[in-house]
């Protein structure tokens, strides 16, 4: 299935770009997480890093839908 | 707007009056300022990312939590985007209520809460001319709230 992935703050710099579209089997927020870092090696896995899918905050073991926007987030520090 | 991100300075004056109510006898107002030190580093400004379309939501909902749980009469905040410098205004909220101990609480819960929720980065610009994203986590495990404040 295809997966719009798009990265913010840190993942932006440690992956080079804004976004891209993965063509992979599907699972998880966290599997998918686990290829783009294999496939970006500076992109490091962080314990308080937040997923939203489709605009909306969730879990890292959400199954993703066919055609579902993932955004991962570094660590947030507003304020 | 109860939740909002502005690129411009914040008008903190306007945004007091905008929670005036003559049935509140407390108003109570959290500026988070740029600080020109963190952990050994001198700070020469700061720069805030935000993803906007989820961050105005949560932080809505922040701000709906809060009433909903201290029974405050009215609550904002205001959250700086772009490139800020020392002893700009990076965050504002302010809460009125009848009395001051629910909004002294309530003020607490939604800064507390816009640091660890809101899709926000922060990096931070030193002297020395190296720049470095901050990653609240650590913050956490230093003991203090970071960036402030």
């Amino acid at each position: 299935m295809k997966t719009k992935v798009s990265y913010f703050a840190l993942f932006r710099e440690q992956t080079g770009r804004h976004s891209e579209m993965v063509e992979w089997t599907g699972g998880t927020a966290a599997e998918l997480f686990g290829i783009m870092s294999q496939k970006h090696e500076s992109l490091q896995a962080e314990a308080a890093a937040l997923v939203a899918i489709n605009d909306e905050m969730c879990d890292w073991e959400t199954v993703l839908n066919d055609g579902d926007e993932v955004l991962f987030f570094p660590p947030v520090a507003g304020g | 707007m109860k939740f909002s991100v502005s690129k411009t300075a914040i008008d903190v004056s306007a945004a007091k009056k905008s929670v005036a109510d003559d049935s509140c006898g407390a108003l109570v107002v959290f500026e988070g300022w740029i600080r020109d030190h963190n952990e050994g580093q001198q700070v020469k400004r700061l720069e805030y990312e935000v993803y906007r379309p989820l961050a105005e939501k949560e932080g809505a909902r922040i701000i709906d939590e809060a009433v909903q749980r201290f029974g405050v009469s009215h609550a904002l905040c205001i959250h700086r985007e772009g490139l800020l410098e020392l002893g700009e205004v990076a965050v504002l909220v302010c809460v009125s209520s009848p009395h001051r101990g629910e909004a002294f609480d309530a003020c607490r819960y939604i800064i507390d809460q816009t640091k660890v929720r809101l899709p926000i980065w922060k990096k931070e610009h030193y002297v020395s001319g190296v720049s470095e994203w901050v990653n609240c986590e650590h913050c956490a495990a230093a003991g203090h709230a970071h960036g402030d404040h």
